[in-house]
C-alpha cells in the first residue's frame, strides 16, 4: 500500500491555557485507503496524545465525528484523503462554541431537538396487546427519508442562517418534526405547530439549501422545512378565510 | 464533589439503557432517575447494528421454533429458562417498538415484514432496511424525550460502583467536559455499557466499545460469565472491519471462494441450493461461528483472495438486482462503494471474518440481576445467557428490549421492598477514595508506557492468541502476554493534563477496563479444554459436555489472573445434540 505524506492542521484551543483557538499542524504519513479520521487517530496515538475529538463507528451512522474539513462541514470517518490535497486544515464545526479543540458544545442542539416533541404522539390509545398499527410501503415512504438523520449537526454548521441567528431551531430538529408529522400513527402535528409553524422555526429558513447539500444522510432537511411552510400557509389560510373548515 | 441523590442510576444509554430508562419512568413518574453515558445516547453503538431483531409474529412461526434454533445455535450453553421468557418477550417489544414509531420495512399488506436470518429455521428477523440498531436506538432516544423524569448526564464517564454493606449504592463519574466527579447516590444501578470488541485489533465494534460496564461489575467483585465466547460475524469489510450484516445472507447473498466455488457446503451447511432461492438454516444462513471457521479452513487451504489488505472471500450480492439492493440493503450499497470501491450491483464484495459480539458478560440471571444486591445489568454487557456459546443473529437487539426492561422493573421491585437507603457517610468515603484514584493517575509522572502503545499489545495478542481457533500454547501465551501488560499500565502517564474533555484519561481509563476484560478472556478460553460454539480449539476439538457443560465465573484479583469457576446450565426441555445445518441432506 502506498504512502503520502500530509499535512494536518488541527485548530487546539483549551480554555484553561489558551487565550485563542490556534492552528498546530502535524505531518503524517497516510495510507492511500485512509479517512480523515484515520490521519486524526494517528496523530493521537504517535504523535500527541493531548489532541481532543470526538468519535466511534468509523462507519457514518453513530454522528460523532463531524468537523470542519479544509473550511466544510464533514464527518471526518467518511472524507477520504484521496479527495484532499496533501495539505488538510481540520476545525471544530461551525456556529458551535468549543468545549476543547474538535470538541464542540451540543447542549442548543440536544434542546432544540428535545422541543419539537420528536416521538409519536398517538392518534388514539393503543396497548401493545392490540397488536401493530399496518402502515403501507408508501406510507412509510412518505417519511422514512427523514427518519435517517444522524444527529451530526454538520447542517447546523452549514446553515448560514443558524450562524445569525441562534434561536432558529434549525434544520435537523425541523426535518425530524416533519418526520413524526408525516407518520401515519401520529397525531401531534398540532403541538408541534406551536413550537415550528414561528420565526423561531420554518419562517427563519431562507432557503439556502447547505443544510441539504452537506447532508451526509441525504436527508434533505431543507426540503422538509419548505414542505412544512408551505403546510402552514395552509392552516393560515384555512384558518383566516374558511374558519368553519377548522376541526 | 457534587453529589446527586436518585433512586436509580443506569450507566449507558443505548438500546438496553434507553429501554430500561422508559420502563423506570413509566412505571412511576415520581422516581428519580439518573440515565449516565460516556457519549450523547444517538452515538450508542447499537446505531451500528444492521439486520434485525427476531421475534415470533408471523403464523408459519412459533415460540418453540425461535427457542430450539436459539438453543441449538447457542450449543446448548443457553439457559434456557431465560430463552423461553426472551422468545416470548420478544414479539410484545417489538411491537412496543412499532407504537413508538420505529420505522419496520412492511409487506404490501401494511404488516411488519420479517427476513431470514442466519441459524433460524422460520423468517422471523424485523427490520427496517438495513440500519435496524439505528432505527431502534434514535426510536428510543426520541421517545425518551417525553419523559422528564429521566435525568440525562451526557458524557459522563462511570468511573466506580459505589459498593456498602454488600450492596450496589451508587457510582462515580467523570462530567468530561469539565473533569469534575460527581457522585451518584442510588439504592440501585442497571448497567447497559455494551460489549468490548476493542479489546480485538479487528472489530466491528466502535471506538467506545471498552468494556468499561463489565470492568465495573468484575472488579466490584461481580463474575464476568462466559467470556471466552467471542462472536466473529463472517461478514466484514476488510481493513476497516465494517460490518455488512447478515441480511446480505438473508436476502440470498453467496460467499465464494477464490474460485467462485460455495466452499459452505463443505463444511456440513450444504448441499448447495439454485442461485437466488436459499434454503433457512443451511449454507450462507448457517450461524456465524460455523461460517468463520469455514472461512479459516479456506484460507489455510489456500482458497481465500489475496487482497491488499489481507485474505478474503466474496459476498456476491449482484443476482439481487439493483432495485432490491437499494431497498433492502442500501447501507451496504454505500460502505462497500465507499470503504473498498466495490458496488455490489455489479462487484464482488471482498469479505472476512472480524470480531463483532461478545456472549459472555456480567453474571446476570433471568431477572437481569447480578449476585449484588441493588446491581443490575442488560444488553451486551451482560450475559444473562440467551446466546451461550454462539448468539444467534438478530437475537441481541431485541434481547437489549427485553432485559432492559427486565432489570428496570426488578430494579424498582428491590428499592421498593424497603432497607435500600444509601449509606450517605460511607458512600462518600467511597466516593472520595474513586476521587483520589483518578487524581493519582492524573498527577503521575516520569511513567515508561503508553496508552496506545500498550492497547496495540493488548489487541495483537488477543488476534493471535484468542481468535476464532486457539491452542493451549497460544492461550498461554496471551494469557502471559495480558498479566504483563496489566502491570506495566501501571507505568502510564498522561501527557494531557487538562480537566476539560481529557481524551487522554479516559483513553487510560478505557485501557484499564479492556486489559482486565480481555483477560477474563484469554483465561476463560484456556481452562475451557474442548471446543464449542465459537470457542473453537485445536487440541480439544470435540465438545465435552460432561466436563464442560457449564457456565465460566471468572473473579477478579487484583495482581493474578482472574479465578475461574463454574456454573451449571439451566435445561429444561432441549437436551444437548447435534448442531445440524445440512437442510433435510442427512
Amino acid at each position: 500500500m502506498s504512502e503520502r505524506q500530509v499535512e494536518v492542521e488541527i485548530l487546539r484551543y483549551d480554555p484553561e491555557t489558551d487565550q485563542a483557538p490556534k492552528l498546530q499542524s502535524y505531518s503524517v504519513p497516510c495510507q492511500e485507503e485512509w479517512v480523515v479520521l484515520d490521519a486524526i487517530t494517528y496523530i493521537k496515538d504517535h504523535i500527541d496524545t493531548t489532541v481532543s475529538f470526538r468519535w466511534s463507528c468509523h462507519m457514518a451512522v453513530c454522528g460523532s465525528c463531524g468537523m470542519m474539513v479544509n473550511g466544510e462541514p464533514a464527518l471526518s470517518c467518511k472524507s477520504f484523503l484521496r479527495d484532499y490535497p496533501d495539505k488538510i486544515r481540520i476545525e471544530p464545526l461551525a456556529h458551535f462554541p468549543i468545549v476543547r479543540d474538535l470538541v464542540v458544545q451540543l447542549d442548543d442542539f440536544m434542546e432544540k431537538l428535545n422541543r419539537v416533541k420528536p416521538y409519536i404522539i398517538p392518534k388514539e390509545k393503543k396497548s401493545v396487546s392490540d397488536g401493530q398499527h399496518k402502515q403501507s410501503p408508501a406510507q412509510l415512504k412518505a417519511f422514512k427519508q427523514y427518519t435517517l438523520c444522524i444527529n451530526c449537526t454538520l447542517c447546523y454548521a452549514a446553515c448560514p442562517q443558524y450562524g445569525l441567528v441562534p434561536d432558529f431551531i434549525g434544520p435537523a430538529a425541523m426535518a425530524l418534526a416533519h418526520r413524526y408529522n408525516l407518520d401515519s400513527r401520529d397525531g401531534g402535528r398540532e403541538q408541534r405547530q406551536e413550537v415550528v409553524a414561528t420565526d423561531e422555526g420554518v419562517w427563519e429558513c431562507s432557503f439556502v439549501g447547505a443544510c441539504s447539500e452537506v447532508c451526509p444522510k441525504q436527508v434533505d432537511p431543507a426540503g422538509a422545512i419548505q414542505q412544512m411552510k408551505i403546510a402552514s400557509t395552509v392552516d393560515w389560510y384555512k384558518e383566516h378565510l374558511m374558519p368553519w373548515s377548522k376541526p | 464533589m457534587e453529589k446527586i441523590q436518585i433512586d436509580i442510576a443506569i450507566v449507558g444509554a443505548g438500546g438496553a439503557g434507553l429501554r430500561a430508562a422508559i420502563a423506570l419512568a413509566e412505571s412511576d413518574p415520581n422516581l428519580r432517575i439518573a440515565l449516565l453515558s460516556k457519549v450523547y445516547p444517538m452515538r450508542s453503538h447499537t446505531c451500528a447494528a444492521e439486520g434485525g431483531a427476531a421475534g415470533v409474529i408471523k403464523g408459519d412461526d412459533s415460540l418453540d421454533l425461535h427457542f430450539s434454533d436459539t438453543v441449538g445455535g447457542g450449543d446448548w450453553l443457553c439457559d434456557q429458562d431465560a430463552v423461553e421468557y426472551f422468545i416470548n418477550e420478544a414479539p410484545k417489544e417489538l411491537t412496543q417498538l412499532e407504537h413508538w414509531g420505529c420505522p419496520w420495512s412492511r409487506e404490501p399488506d401494511g404488516s411488519v415484514a420479517v427476513r431470514p436470518f442466519g441459524g433460524m429455521k422460520i423468517k422471523r428477523t424485523w427490520f427496517a432496511a438495513d440500519k435496524s440498531g439505528f432505527h431502534i436506538l434514535h426510536t428510543l432516544f426520541q421517545t425518551s424525550l417525553q419523559y422528564p423524569s429521566i435525568r440525562r448526564f451526557d458524557e459522563f464517564y462511570t468511573t466506580d460502583l459505589l459498593v456498602e454493606d454488600g450492596r450496589c449504592q451508587g457510582c462515580t463519574a467523570i462530567e468530561m467536559s469539565t473533569g469534575l466527579m460527581y457522585q451518584f447516590q442510588a439504592k440501585s444501578v442497571i448497567v447497559c455499557t455494551g460489549g468490548a470488541g476493542r479489546i480485538f485489533s479487528f472489530t466491528t465494534n466502535g471506538a467506545i466499545k471498552t468494556g468499561d460496564g463489565m470492568a465495573l461489575a468484575f472488579r466490584a467483585g461481580v463474575a464476568l460469565k462466559d467470556m471466552e465466547f467471542v462472536q466473529y460475524h463472517p461478514t466484514g469489510l476488510p481493513g476497516t472491519g465494517i460490518l455488512l450484516t447478515e441480511g446480505c445472507r438473508g436476502e440470498g447473498g453467496i460467499l465464494v471462494n477464490k474460485h467462485g466455488y460455495r466452499y459452505l457446503q463443505d463444511y456440513g451447511m450444504g448441499p448447495e441450493p439454485p442461485l437466488g432461492e436459499p434454503v433457512l438454516k443451511t449454507m450462507e444462513l448457517g450461524p456465524r461461528d460455523r461460517l468463520c471457521q469455514a472461512f479459516w479452513h479456506e484460507q489455510r487451504k489456500g482458497n481465500t483472495v489475496s487482497t491488499q489488505w489481507g485474505d478474503c472471500v466474496h459476498l456476491d450480492l449482484r443476482h439481487l438486482g439493483e432495485k432490491k439492493i437499494n431497498e433492502r440493503l442500501p447501507f451496504v450499497r454505500d460502505l462497500s462503494i465507499s470503504y473498498v470501491g466495490k458496488d455490489p450491483v455489479h462487484d464482488l464484495i471482498p469479505i472476512r471474518p472480524v470480531v463483532h459480539y461478545m456472549m459472555g458478560g456480567i453474571h446476570t440471571d433471568i431477572n437481569a440481576a447480578t449476585t449484588m444486591p441493588g446491581l443490575y445489568a442488560a444488553g451486551e454487557c451482560a450475559c444473562v445467557s440467551i446466546n451461550g456459546a454462539n448468539r444467534l443473529g438478530s437475537n441481541s437487539l431485541t434481547e437489549l428490549l427485553v432485559f432492559g426492561k427486565r432489570a428496570a422493573l426488578n430494579a424498582i421491585e428491590y428499592i421498593s421492598s424497603g432497607g435500600k437507603d444509601v449509606d450517605d457517610a460511607a458512600v462518600t468515603k467511597l466516593a472520595n477514595e474513586a476521587q483520589g484514584r483518578i487524581t493519582t493517575l492524573f498527577q503521575k509522572s516520569n511513567g515508561t508506557e503508553t496508552i496506545s502503545g500498550l492497547r496495540k499489545e493488548m489487541t495483537d495478542t488477543m488476534e493471535q492468541g484468542a481468535g476464532i481457533y486457539r491452542t493451549e500454547e497460544s492461550l498461554k501465551e496471551t494469557c502471559n502476554k495480558l498479566n504483563e501488560l496489566r502491570s506495566r499500565f501501571s507505568a502510564v502517564e498522561l501527557n494531557d493534563k487538562s480537566n476539560v474533555f481529557n481524551t487522554d484519561l479516559f483513553s487510560a481509563l478505557e485501557l484499564g477496563a479492556m486489559l482486565d476484560v480481555a483477560e477474563t478472556v484469554a483465561v476463560g478460553a484456556l481452562e475451557r479444554k474442548e471446543s464449542r460454539g465459537s470457542h473453537q480449539r485445536l487440541d480439544h476439538t470435540q465438545r465435552d459436555d460432561n466436563n464442560y457443560l457449564k457456565h465460566t465465573v471468572a473473579y477478579h484479583d487484583k495482581t493474578d489472573p482472574p479465578r475461574i469457576d463454574y456454573l451449571d446450565v439451566v435445561i429444561t426441555k432441549s437436551k444437548p445434540g447435534v448442531r445440524d445445518y445440512s437442510g433435510d441432506k442427512k
